[in-house]
């Protein structure tokens, strides 16, 4: 079975809520929409406060290039564009609206039946995807419409699918794929059309045998589409290593993955195109997975963006009184929430609720040199030599060793006997290195 | 065998005297080519800097500071923290040139955001460098501007002049160590310790506060924040700057008149090494207040 060539590693994993089919969860009374939900520069608001919006509407525009509109999720009044404590754990600004009703936007369609006739070219879908907000939905939140354009002088071959979910406890992709599974492939058909690629490949890792077998089924009546079956390591749902998986290439260091031919997208941004294009539904709500060992009922959420975290736990049953830390995102790569009522943002694909017994990190002991970072990092890179590096403050020497090309997946801080912050480290090297490079060109 | 003895000895003594005399010719046509000048003054004024090569003079230690004196033949621009005026003073008598007058400098910590006046709402058990905390989140206490208390400023103090309070979490500077070489200053990633004038008697009037929240966010986190009231705006000497919710005492114009620390409502401005302000004064305040 394909997998990637060097490094990774296997957590326990954990995915209690794979057995939940996906809940629309009902509507906050208030949700607070983030103006920096995506890669790129913040929106601009176009609402004011006190102004009506419904559902679907534009309230935030993506000006730069890299940005992405925004939509209200709710339809209500705005109650003001103020900051607010997000998942980063700073203020950022948002769009805070009062829900009142459920009025959508005329012109969305919200029946379920199947379209599968693709009726607009590339340039319009590309724009369709760009004017209702489509972001990566896998985590990165990179603009889609962004990685659609092929650059010049460069040739997609492949679009690649990644239903990979290589996060422990996560199931979000999982459910997507067992149950919009033909909205799936209409959404990777309209991506193909729009990069010119007669070939998608989606890959799925072996610890989902039923999305498997059920996507190989729907993929045989769809011209170009195959299934890939890849043994289960994390991190596989990192663009490089699942095309390294899946089509054997190797994107040079600090290129993009069209240089090899590829553009990767998640399952879950595959639906969002669909719903767009098809539908005519900006991205105004995601899957988000709640999980944890002690949560009443670990579960799958279809979630309206902006809806505070804090709802999303109670319709799992409440926060367990034993609850050390809440995770936003996967175990591997989520960043700990220091504000419940921060709100659910286009990227988050999992609440994750850990034990006080899960929680404290183990105590903290010398580097032994067993060189287990090195064997596990995905990359080729040494964590150890960059660690002390990034301590050392010595960002020429972290520009040398590669430090740029870690995508903090993790693995050397899970694995590291000695219980040592690699990750962390490595993380305050990368902010310096990334700081003197800029520096550099300016 | 005394012949041969004599024969090897004169040709060894001949031989040697004449590869000796051939190296020195070469070598002094090297030394020659690839002579180094340096000002012997450089040595002069290295020797008279302290040679802590703490780089507070914005250089790389001593020897560059002596070098960059000597060629740019004037002190102006130049400052030694550690060593203060008295080494300008000797550098300018040996170069004769002239010393301007050098202010005494020392570092402030400006957030008191203690763990009583900021409480913390979440627990960090990240790696305990500022730097990493501060790419993290806004801090335990919650205020994206105050100290993230994991002691980066006092591990780059090279002097011993920075201390962690354990009670509070803030770091301490301890004013007669502080050589103002500015290390600590550069390390914070929130920029929260600033070089101010030493003042008269070691005395300071600051804000101990960098945070440019509106008022009731920065009061929601921290009940010693400034505000950005105004109120210690009414400054004779228009020392007080208000600037993004946030007073500024400006250390060149302040007289150290005491008037304004009482002013603030949340007590955010600080005086430093002044006696005990006059009973009487807290009795009139007092009955003002009942």
């Amino acid at each position: 079975m394909k997998t990637f060539a060097i490094g990774g590693v296997h957590p326990p994993e954990n995915k209690l809520a794979e057995k939940q089919a996906i809940e629309a969860l009902p509507l906050p009374r208030k949700v607070a929409i983030p103006l920096s939900q995506h890669l790129g520069a913040p929106a601009v608001p176009v609402v004011a406060k006190g102004d009506k919006v419904q559902t679907g509407q534009l309230i935030a525009k993506g000006e730069a290039f890299i940005s992405a509109n925004i939509h209200a999720s709710v339809s209500g009044s705005v109650a003001k564009i103020d900051s607010i404590i997000d998942a980063s754990g700073y203020r950022k600004k948002a769009v805070i609206i009062n829900v009142e009703g459920d009025e959508w936007v005329e012109g969305i369609d919200r029946d379920e039946t199947l379209i599968k006739d693709i009726s607009m070219d590339a340039e319009e879908i590309i724009k369709r995807i760009h004017d209702h907000g489509i972001v990566g939905l896998g985590g990165a939140t990179f603009p889609s419409h962004v990685k659609l354009k092929v650059p010049k002088g460069k040739t997609a071959e492949y679009l690649i699918i990644n239903g990979v979910e290589c996060e422990p406890c996560l199931t979000s992709d999982h459910r997507l794929m067992l149950e919009k599974g033909e909205e799936l492939m209409v959404g990777i058909s309209i991506q193909m059309k729009a990069l010119g690629v007669d070939k998608a490949i989606i890959g799925v890792e072996n610890n989902k045998p039923d999305a498997i077998s059920h996507l190989k089924k729907l993929s045989s009546s769809w011209d170009g589409i195959s299934v890939e079956a890849l043994e289960v390591k994390y991190p596989q749902g990192a663009e490089k290593q699942l095309i390294r998986a899946v089509t054997g290439r190797e994107v040079p260091s600090g290129k993009l993955p069209i240089e090899v031919g590829c553009v990767v997208h998640n399952v879950g941004t595959a639906f969002a195109v669909y719903e767009a294009v098809q539908k005519n539904k900006p991205l105004i709500e995601r899957v988000v997975t709640v999980s944890g060992s002690s949560l009443k009922k670990p579960s799958n959420w279809m979630v309206r963006i902006g809806t505070p975290v804090q709802e999303l736990i109670d319709a799992a049953g409440g926060l367990p009184e034993d609850t050390g830390k809440v995770v936003n995102g996967g175990p591997m790569m989520g960043k700990a929430l220091n504000d419940l009522n921060a709100p659910v943002a286009k990227g988050t694909s999992g609440i994750l609720l850990f034990t006080n017994a899960e929680t404290p990190r183990p105590p903290l002991q010398n580097c032994m040199r067993c060189a287990k970072c090195l064997t596990v990092c995905p990359m080729g890179l040494e964590p150890y030599l960059l660690a002390i590096l990034a301590d050392k403050q010595r960002p020429d020497d972290c520009e040398e060793e590669r430090i740029m090309d870690c995508m903090e997946c993790g693995s050397c801080h899970y694995i590291c006997p000695s219980g040592r912050p690699l990750l962390d480290q490595v993380r305050v090297g990368k902010n310096m290195t990334g700081r003197m490079i800029r520096e550099r060109s300016n | 065998m005394s012949d041969l003895f004599n024969e090897v000895t004169v040709f060894s003594v001949i031989s040697l005297a004449a590869i000796g005399s051939v190296a020195a010719v070469v070598l002094f046509f090297v030394a020659q080519k690839f002579r180094v000048i340096e000002d012997p003054r450089i040595d002069v004024v290295e020797d008279l800097l302290p040679g802590a090569n703490c780089g507070g003079c914005g250089l790389a230690g001593c020897r560059a500071l002596a070098e960059a004196i000597v060629k740019k033949e004037s002190l102006e621009g130049f400052s030694c923290p550690p060593g203060g005026s008295e080494v300008m003073q000797e550098i300018a008598e040996a170069l004769g040139m002239e010393a301007g007058e050098q202010v005494p400098m020392i570092a402030v910590v400006r957030c008191n955001g203690s763990r009583e006046f900021a409480p913390p709402k979440v627990r960090y058990e990240g790696a305990m460098t500022c730097a990493f905390a501060h790419s993290l989140f806004a801090g335990e206490g919650g205020c994206p501007y105050g100290c993230l208390g994991c002691g980066d400023c006092v591990r780059a103090c090279d002097f011993e002049a920075m201390y962690m309070d354990e009670k509070t979490g803030l770091p301490v500077i301890l004013d007669d160590k502080c050589v103002a070489c500015q290390a600590c200053v550069k390390e914070c990633p929130r920029d929260i310790i600033e070089m101010r004038k030493k003042g008269k008697k070691d005395r300071r009037i600051f804000v101990s506060c960098i945070n440019e929240e509106k008022g009731g966010v920065a009061r929601k986190n921290c009940k010693v924040a400034c505000i950005g009231c105004g109120k210690c705006k009414e400054c004779k000497f228009d020392a007080i700057t208000l600037e993004n919710n946030l007073a500024y005492i400006d250390y060149n114009k302040c007289t150290l008149c005491r008037k304004c620390p009482p002013v603030c409502p949340t007590n955010a401005i600080h005086e430093l090494n002044f006696p005990p302000r006059k009973p009487k004064a807290d009795k009139e305040k007092n009955q003002a207040g009942a």
